[in-house]
């Protein structure tokens, strides 16, 4: 009882409430995460409450919605009313949310329930989960190392099988860095997929929330309950939502697979090249064409993202200035004192950097020279995409140049982690989609992701091929050690 | 000394009037208890996205073309970054580069010669809320009812060079936008704000002197005074050759000057861009002609219509067409069958006095542009006296909202035309004036004149004017001496 | 290159009161950063329209409908002082 599938399989038939199935996910939280720490908050009696209700509408016949019973864990970027929401910041400390994101609203509504919420990086700026404010949550296969970033606690969750499923955001390959590292599957839908209403912004044009999940099939599961049109989006799409599911055929025989030649350069780790290609290979075996693309401005990703997405953040986060909401700084002699000390004080240091970059780049007379630029090589990075996807269907890369890496080992260079983003932010850029599923391990046990990325709007595609990979593989059924003993338990009562 | 001309450009907020924000759908309104008219998106809480309100885009689209505005074939919104305790997201929703509306005029009258004023532009922003000081010093609070209430700032080009014409100019784009029914323009409730931009120069230079902008300014009148003080300190400033000083002052309304704000901040460096979250907006030509299309008849046009088609004096047609409401009403009183002429002159003489009196707008008068024209058919048919009508029917129709016919009915001021009836009184008025029967038999006819107030009387006012002279003429004749033969 | 004067100026532009230590930790690192994203120029974006939205959008708006608002309390919930229904902050004076 771990997938999605097995929850949502045995809630269906009755084997298991919901009642229980909040019950073991929160028995598997208390083992699991004073190791991990992954939780920042777990709500146990509004958890048992919910489910408690889902059971007694399911017994006298009630519709509970698709997903009723589904525990599952939220990043602390998405609003939940009434529920503590700091993005991992010291200035949102006790900021409380008066509404739901609409993601909250339509799990809800689909009958899942939200059981606690999980760390990140501060503002989910970060590669690490090292940035969070308050806790560091550890890698389940070797808890030395970092799960990935920003959403850290939501990959480590799922990977150490507390929860079967957990929203996380990607504005940079949030989502699919942590994925990969942590060895599970996570989708970045396309920008406009899924609504941000309650996503607290970081980069606006970037930010998308996805599902983070231990196949693409309990994502293809989920996925539906999450995308669609929200009218206090502006930006989302108003575009009918497929049913996922019913494209994981397993067959992948004529579809057309581009693998980039930019990302299978100097700096790749030698074990994540073997993998993706071996993962190349496998698809190549299951019937799919592949062949050599070229998206000529990867180069230039990284820079343009970083001036993107840090001007949108200097603008998103003015707002956190101590004045509606959150955190103040006391001993202040003046309203500019107010603004400038609670600033200081409550963000961390790679926020200071990400807003006074952002404000750098927008400043009078650098507009041009950076932000403008940046969009004009943001267009040009969209086309490499459009450019490709006239002669494939997917393209293949590897989701991050090198297995988790240990606590602290890049958090003195800034620069040397915005590199590791190298295979993930030209997504974010272009706003197509992007899944990571396992695709192997190092030789120490740490797991290696694959990125599959697609078209505009066609994460069925997406869904599909990391189905029929995910059918002929194993990776992704794997568990770290300790989690393994921790089943064993279960099974033994 | 050299002559020096004034050069003042205006830039003027209007709140528009629509039922919702811009950006949320909580209410627009005034005056409620602070912090309830807010949601997550006004509040500019974390996640909270804005979506644009419909018909304050209509709004803007609408204003422009009145203005004689291009409409942006592409515009699109941009976040400006400033901190301020009254805007909670520390940037506000505005327009930078690419405003909805642009290069258009407004025409005043200035000495009563018509004059072009240019328009630069026309964008939509939002406001922001509500900082009071608090008068003990404890600390100053913050009402975010009115963030985010659809503004249009509509900026002027420095084509105006004196008080005056600023004032011609304001009062004029105050009427326009009236009629346009998108905004209430109210400047003492602040849906109406007005910066100026004032330079001095010696008259025949072409550029621009050194400008200071001007704030504070609560009434047309108040600016009026701040540009007439601040151009006068200009000028002497400049005449004794000092420099004037880029700077911003504000408006002293007790001691009526402007005082420097002495601010210590640095330039503003607002770093303007595209707002992420919001989609650009395009208007195509079909569009933009199809609202056009749905604009008012505006006020010059309409009094000039209403001078030739009802035959009213250009007083009148001027005093009618000042409000669209105004306008509105005589025309539906027409509509309900009163001649333009007694239409005009009972709502100019009579209902507009009565507003005045009590304090009221026309929204708020009670007699309805019907009962109007009932009241007058009434006069006109002799059903009732004009002076019944002022003095009996009128007030109480404009104090209830009762019909002219039900107040005629219970008062019995129904005029009586009955020959017979009114003989009867002309007899009883002789019965009653012996002096007046001598003065007759005596020949001087004109005595016969006095016997109308008697008859007046006698029928309570009811008796129909034009019948009582005409039987008073016809039963005094009696009493004459016979005219003298035909020689 | 970005100076100290350009970082104090942007930590005072961004409300961030920054010391001399704070600054001499930050600049470097921005100066690197800066340094790396210079390689942009390098490409030639003559003529290349700027992408500030990925997807084609257009004209999204709503109805002028009035919908719910928050209750007082619930719009002050998280404030760090409230007074009288107020936001309460420290003595503006202009």
């Amino acid at each position: 009882m771990e997938t999605v599938a097995d929850f949502l399989a045995a809630l269906r038939r009755g084997t298991l409430s919901a009642r229980a199935a909040v019950d073991l996910a929160l028995q598997r939280i208390a083992a699991a995460d004073p190791a991990l720490q992954a939780f920042l908050a777990v709500r146990a009696d509004e958890a048992r409450a919910q489910a408690a209700r889902i059971d007694e509408q399911r017994a006298q016949g009630q519709d509970v919605g698709p997903l009723a019973g589904l525990p599952f864990g939220v990043k602390d970027v998405i609003c939940e009313r009434d529920h503590e929401c700091t993005c991992c910041s010291k200035i949102l400390k006790g900021y409380r949310p008066p509404y739901n994101a609409t993601v909250i609203e339509r799990l809800r509504a689909a009958g899942a329930i939200p059981i606690g919420r999980l760390n990140m990086d501060e503002f989910a700026m970060g590669s690490s989960t090292e940035h969070s404010a308050f806790q560091q949550t550890r890698n389940p296969w070797d808890t030395t190392c970092i799960p990935g970033g920003s959403s850290g606690g939501s990959a480590a969750a799922v990977a150490a099988r507390m929860v079967p499923m957990t929203l996380g955001s990607d504005t940079g390959g949030s989502i699919r860095q942590p994925a990969a590292l942590c060895g599970v599957t996570g989708l970045k839908p396309t920008y406009g997929r899924v609504s941000r209403y309650g996503l607290v912004a970081y980069a606006s044009s970037l930010d998308q929330i996805g599902p983070l999940a231990l196949s693409a099939e309990d994502v293809a599961l989920v996925l539906p309950h999450l995308a669609g049109h929200d009218p206090q989006d502006t930006t989302s799409a108003a575009l009918p939502v497929p049913d996922y599911c019913a494209g994981l055929s397993g067959d992948i025989r004529g579809l057309r697979v581009g693998v980039p030649k930019e990302y299978f350069v100097a700096g790749l780790d030698p074990e994540v090249r073997h993998a993706v290609q071996a993962a190349i290979a496998r698809l190549s075996a299951l019937g799919a064409r592949v062949e050599e693309v070229s998206l000529p401005h990867t180069e230039y990703a990284i820079a343009t993202y970083y001036v993107v997405a840090t001007a949108e953040a200097s603008s998103n986060l003015a707002r956190y200035d101590g004045i509606h909401y959150g955190a103040r700084a006391a001993d202040t002699r003046n309203l500019l004192e107010v603004y400038t000390h609670t600033r200081r004080q409550f963000f961390g240091d790679e926020v200071i950097r990400r807003i006074m970059l952002g404000t750098y780049v927008l400043s009078a007379g650098y507009y041009d020279a950076y932000y403008l630029k940046a969009l004009q090589v943001r267009t040009l990075i969209k086309r490499d995409f459009d450019a490709a996807f006239e002669n494939v269907d997917v393209l293949v890369t590897p989701t991050s140049p090198t297995p988790a890496f240990k606590l602290g080992a890049r958090t003195a260079d800034p620069l040397q982690m915005y590199l590791a983003d190298i295979f993930t932010v030209s997504v974010n850029l272009a706003g197509i989609p992007g899944l990571s599923i396992p695709c192997g391990f190092s030789e120490k046990g740490l797991p290696i992701g694959l990125q599959l990325l697609a078209k505009p709007f066609d994460e069925a595609t997406l869904l599909k091929v990391g189905h029929a990979y995910q059918c002929a593989t194993d990776y992704h059924t794997r568990r770290p050690a300790n989690c393994t003993d921790l089943f064993d338990e279960e099974t033994k009562e | 000394m050299a002559q020096y001309e004034a050069v003042i450009g205006l830039e003027v907020h209007v709140q528009l009037n629509t039922a919702t924000k811009l950006f949320c759908r909580c209410r627009n309104h005034f005056g409620d208890p602070p912090n309830t008219n807010v949601c997550p998106v006004c509040l500019g809480l974390p996640g909270a996205l804005p979506v644009v309100n419909q018909a304050a885009v209509a709004h803007a689209v609408k204003t422009g073309l009145l203005l004689n505005c291009t409409i942006a074939a592409f515009s699109k919104f941009d976040r400006k970054h400033y901190f301020y305790p009254d805007l909670p997201k520390a940037y506000q929703i505005s327009q930078y580069d690419l405003p909805v509306c642009r290069a258009g005029w407004l025409e005043i009258l200035l000495n009563e010669q018509p004059r072009r004023i240019g328009i630069t532009r026309v964008h939509m922003e939002e406001d922001a809320g509500k900082l009071m000081h608090d008068e003990g010093g404890g600390g100053s609070v913050v009402d975010l009812n009115r963030t985010g209430t659809p503004l249009l700032e509509i900026v002027s080009e420095p084509e105006l060079h004196s008080p005056d014409a600023a004032y011609a100019y304001l009062t004029t784009l105050k009427q326009l936008i009236s009629y346009l029914g998108v905004s209430d323009c109210n400047m003492e409730e602040g849906s109406l704000r007005c910066d100026a931009n004032v330079s001095v120069r010696p008259v025949g230079v072409t550029t621009l002197g050194t400008k200071v902008e001007i704030k504070n300014m609560n009434s047309f009148k108040g600016v009026h005074k701040a540009l007439s003080y601040e151009i006068e300190r200009q000028t002497k400033a400049v005449s004794a050759g000092q420099a004037i000083v880029q700077e911003t002052r504000l408006f002293d309304t007790v001691q009526e000057k402007t005082v420097s704000m002495r601010s210590k901040e640095e330039a503003h460096d607002y770093r303007y861009f595209p707002d992420p979250d919001l989609a650009p907006m395009t208007f195509s030509a079909a569009q933009v002609e199809a609202v056009r299309a749905t604009l008012p008849e505006l006020p010059r046009a309409r009094k000039e219509r209403f001078a030739a088609q009802f035959a009213l004096s250009d007083y009148d047609a001027t005093l009618l067409t000042s409000e669209r409401a105004m306008a509105e009403y005589f025309e539906a009183t027409v509509q309900a069958g009163a001649s333009g002429k007694a239409a005009a002159n009972w709502i100019a003489n009579n209902l507009l006095t009565a507003l005045n009196a009590a304090h009221l707008t026309l929204a708020q008068c009670r007699i309805t542009p019907a009962q109007l024209a009932d009241m007058i058919a009434l006069v006109e048919s002799n059903a009732i006296s004009s002076t019944n009508a002022k003095n009996d029917v009128f007030p109480v129709m404009f104090a209830t909202g009762a019909s002219p016919q039900a107040i005629v009915d219970e008062k019995g001021l129904r005029q009586v035309s009955d020959t017979t009836q009114i003989d009867a009184w002309v007899r009883a008025a002789l019965e009653q004036n012996p002096a007046v029967m001598a003065a007759l038999t005596s020949g001087k006819a004109k005595a016969a004149g006095t016997l109308v107030g008697a008859v007046m009387r006698l029928s309570q006012g009811k008796a129909n004017p034009a019948l009582v002279n005409a039987r008073i003429a016809e039963l005094t004749r009696a009493y004459l001496p016979p005219p003298p033969e035909p020689a | 290159m970005i100076s100290h004067t350009d970082i104090a100026y942007l930590a005072r532009l961004s409300r961030l009161a920054m010391s001399d230590a704070d600054l001499a930790v930050f600049m470097p690192q921005l100066q690197q950063i800066l340094a790396y994203i210079e390689q942009l120029r390098a490409l030639d974006t003559t003529g290349i329209e700027p992408t500030a939205h990925v997807l084609p959008l257009r004209n999204v708006t709503r109805a002028d409908d009035v919908g719910a608002s928050l209750p007082q309390a619930a719009a002050l919930q998280s404030a760090p002082q409230v007074g009288d229904g107020f936001f309460c902050v420290p003595a503006v004076i202009e």
